[in-house]
């Protein structure tokens, strides 16, 4: 290396090359800056001091377990404990609350809403929207119009049990295929109707006589004489201007040829029953109760 | 392949076939009919046009051989000319050029993705352009189409210069080379078509693996006979950062695709490795294809172009051997820290953050010698864009490679990990070092490669470099901010103990970022395409006798 016989002094750093050249390039043989040398060691006693405070050597079977006594799983446990117990006083107390107290006591209600808009951003947004404005197919809850009832019982029965799920106590309604029942003429009378009903211009060929008749004695069973609906059944309100599926005749037609099933499935078990208490004030607090029974 | 194509140095006046060029000719036949087979007897789509591509190939490369066969001279290529090296510039022209090519490619899927990220409308429902197949696309362009074409193209030249040697082998370079553009072929056709096994940057599926494997020894018996029969005493630092480079992506490549085919006419495979095992050797294999891809080959070109292009020593040959040692030692342990907090046991997950952090000295080691090297020509920087490139690239090396030790703390990568910082770091190394260092490298080497006398234009250089730092800096600062916004709102708590933000939320905070981050892509992308034109017209410009330029003088052997 360096005190080579044949020393070749670089002229602008007064440093020897190693006396070597390739293709032109020749090398310092400069020492290793010191600042580098010193951190390169501090960092080596420091990943030894690391590897004995925590679990790092593995062993034949396990491995040693650090004089710190960590784990990662024993941390996180800690951390959820934490958690819990600062939640536990209004947690226990909104365990067994019932919703009229919940409603009454201020302090008990904004932990509930807390809690259940939480819950709501990881559980309900994905389909419903982070601020539950609902989607094609995916209820609106901003609004008022409750298809399946928007008292909380009604709304925790729902979220517990699911629309159409696969739980024994789900809530079920079925929007026919009325394809298989009425003819093409028929369906586009209705089509008409429902549009009407909700307030829509319909076209020259609505014979409404017709489509009364007809709305009477297909629809009016689950939707009611005038199409107010019926949350028993989770059948729709007509006469308004919420529309789940679209309002446009394609749509209505798709709604009524081959019938509608979308779903929502039940929480119970997935969400600890609190959670579902929770969420059902949450859910209530978006819409509103106004006009609801 | 290599040493049949010199053993056959005592032909006689008749021409006749090497053992080389024979041996790949039935090789490609032999590969042609196998790959008709399959396309008939494979029931999947994307799997048979594979196979007729490997089939057209084979054919081509059949062809290909007689013809050169016919035109060449009975003797092989002299190793010497005149007492001077007689250099093998073909495939390293072809190298250069492709990876321009690709470059530009892997660029413009970047900003593709970067705009679908931002606007997934973007992504139209059509699955063959949606962001999970483009994302592969545009890694494996990037890395290993882009960065190893230059790795490749400038290993061969670097070799043949610092050993006084002409490249070993007769159509072994000629094969690497081909062989390694057409395994990107399959590759990135494969993920268009949904062929993936889904393991990040190793998405090609077993044939293709295969495939490569045979190109990348073919590559290392290349480099290694060429040093072999060097005419200097010393092996030169650059050559020592290549070996590593290549004999360790061959390790990492054949542990992390150890998996067995369903049989010969599908492509699908299953790996050997299970569960929390396959993660870990997954990123065993990420984090050294960053260290041996990424780095080490990089170094390697940085050894080489910037000491010649500032005309000076490299600053400390004692400094390159302990971090050389210490880098390939170091880089090895580190892959845990890709999986802090997840099921990988404890103890992986403090020795891989050990070494993360005492592998920080050995990245910046690297880095003082490259700068360093410009002590005695920093004046340089004001009047050579490229020069100014390369230093520019160490910057961010050093940069990145302090950023990654620190990332790989834990409680930094509790907030870290997962998020858009991640991605700014990994591209602080992608566009910043190994980007610029290849570009500089690149404007480097075509001079050289074709015999001109300059870069066509140092003002165009200037504006490639003033245009992609700026569209660095929008990339990196955009996720910084993203990235720790992210982090910050992912473990927000209310005062009542519940998460303060839902996951959509912390989405939809990122829209603006994402936006400047595309730009950011934009920027660079435009930079690299005045790089190109720069280029097409350094090798089209009529060759003027003139003084060379000092920075860019073609150097001589002595």
């Amino acid at each position: 290396m360096s005190g080579a016989p044949h020393e070749d002094i670089d002229a602008h750093s007064g440093t020897a090359t190693t006396g070597h050249e390739w293709d032109g390039i020749r090398e310092l043989n400069t020492p290793l800056p010191k600042w580098w040398l010193y951190i390169l060691y501090a960092t080596i006693v420091w990943a030894i001091g690391y590897i004995i405070v925590y679990p790092a050597i593995p062993l034949i079977s396990g491995h040693t377990p650090g004089v710190a006594g960590w784990t990662s799983r024993g941390a996180v446990t800690q951390e959820l404990a934490q958690l819990t117990q600062q939640r536990a006083p209004m947690t226990s107390t909104l365990e067994k609350a019932s919703f009229s107290e919940i409603t009454k006591d201020e302090r008990l209600r904004t932990f509930a809403l807390a809690q259940g808009r939480a819950a709501f951003g990881d559980n309900c947004a994905p389909c419903h929207g982070a601020g539950g404005g609902g989607a094609f197919s995916f209820p609106n809850l901003n609004d008022d119009d409750w298809i399946w009832g928007g008292s909380l019982e009604a709304i925790q029965q729902t979220i517990q049990y699911g629309i159409r799920s696969t739980h024994p106590d789900t809530r079920i309604g079925i929007m026919p295929a009325f394809a298989q029942i009425l003819n093409t003429k028929e369906i586009g009378q209705l089509v008409n109707h429902v549009r009407a009903l909700g307030g829509l211009t319909t076209e020259n060929t609505y014979d409404k006589p017709l489509a009364d008749r007809l709305f009477g004695e297909q629809c009016a069973a689950c939707h009611g004489d005038g199409g107010k609906g019926n949350i028993e059944l989770g059948a729709p309100n007509l006469v308004d201007s919420i529309w789940l599926f679209g309002s446009d005749k394609a749509s209505i037609l798709q709604t009524l040829a081959r019938g509608r099933a979308s779903m929502m499935p039940a929480w119970n078990g997935r969400l600890d029953d609190t959670t579902i208490k929770a969420l059902s004030v949450y859910v209530q607090s978006l819409g509103g109760v106004k006009t609801v029974p | 392949m290599a040493q049949q194509a010199q053993s056959t140095g005592s032909v006689g006046p008749t021409k006749a076939f090497t053992a080389g060029e024979l041996g790949l000719v039935l090789t490609a036949i032999g590969m042609a009919f196998l790959s008709i087979l399959i396309a008939a007897k494979t029931t999947s789509g994307p799997y048979a046009c594979h196979a007729s591509l490997f089939a057209l190939a084979s054919a081509g490369s059949v062809f290909a051989i007689f013809n050169r066969y016919l035109a060449r001279p009975a003797e092989p290529a002299s190793q010497e000319i005149n007492g001077k090296p007689n250099y093998n510039y073909g495939p390293i022209k072809f190298g250069t050029l492709i990876s321009l090519f690709w470059g530009i490619a892997g660029f413009l899927v970047g900003c593709i993705i970067a705009f679908q990220l931002a606007f997934p409308a973007l992504n139209f429902d059509m699955p063959w352009i949606s962001f999970g197949r483009l994302r592969p696309l545009h890694t494996s362009a990037v890395i290993f189409a882009f960065g190893g074409n230059v790795l490749i193209a400038s290993s061969f030249y670097v070799v043949q210069r610092t050993c006084r040697a002409r490249l070993s082998g007769d159509l072994a370079p000629w094969f690497v080379v081909l062989g390694y553009n057409f395994f990107i072929v399959i590759a990135g056709t494969g993920y268009l078509l949904g062929v993936t096994q889904s393991k990040e940057y190793a998405e090609p599926e077993w044939y293709a693996d295969l495939f490569l494997t045979f190109v990348w020894v073919t590559y290392l018996v290349v480099f290694l006979a060429t040093i072999a029969k060097r005419k200097e005493p010393h092996i030169y630092v650059a050559n020592w950062f290549y070996i590593a480079f290549i004999v360790t992506i061959a390790v990492l490549h054949l542990g992390n695709n150890a998996t067995v085919p369903v049989s010969l006419y599908s492509p699908k495979s299953y790996i050997v490795w299970s569960g929390v095992q396959d993660a870990m050797m997954q990123w065993w294999y990420g984090h050294n294809a960053v260290g041996f891809f990424l780095t080490a080959g990089f170094l390697a070109i940085m050894y080489y172009f910037v000491p010649k292009r500032a005309e000076r020593p490299v600053y400390s040959y004692r400094l390159s051997i302990i971090h050389f040692w210490a880098l390939i030692f170091l880089y090895m342990w580190v892959g845990p820290h890709h999986l802090h907090y997840t099921a990988l046991p404890d103890w992986a997950q403090t020795l891989g953050m050990a070494f993360s952090i005492v592998l920080w000295m050995p990245s910046w080691g690297g880095m003082i010698n490259g700068l360093m090297t410009l002590s005695g020509a920093w004046d340089k920087l004001r009047t050579d864009p490229v020069l100014r490139m390369l230093v520019v690239s160490i910057a961010f090396y050093g940069m990145s490679t302090f950023e990654g030790p620190l990332m790989s703390i834990k409680v930094v990568n509790s907030l870290s990990h997962y998020t858009d910082w991640t991605v700014g770091h990994v591209h602080s190394g992608a566009l910043g070092w190994v980007g610029y260092v290849s570009f500089g490298a690149i404007y480097c080497l075509v001079p050289w490669l074709w015999n001109k006398p300059q870069l066509y234009s140092l003002r165009l250089v200037n504006w490639h470099f003033w245009i992609s730092t700026l569209g660095i800096v929008f990339y990196i600062t955009s996720m910084w901010v993203a990235g720790i916004l992210q982090g910050l709102m992912w473990r927000a708590y209310t005062s009542l103990g519940f998460l303060e933000y839902s996951f959509i939320e912390t989405v939809e905070a990122m829209h603006p970022f994402y936006i400047i981050r595309a730009l950011g892509g934009v920027l660079f992308l435009i930079g690299a395409l005045i790089m190109c034109w720069n280029i097409y017209r350094t090798i089209v410009e009529p060759a003027a006798e003139q003084e060379r330029v000092p920075g860019g003088a073609l150097a001589t052997a002595h």
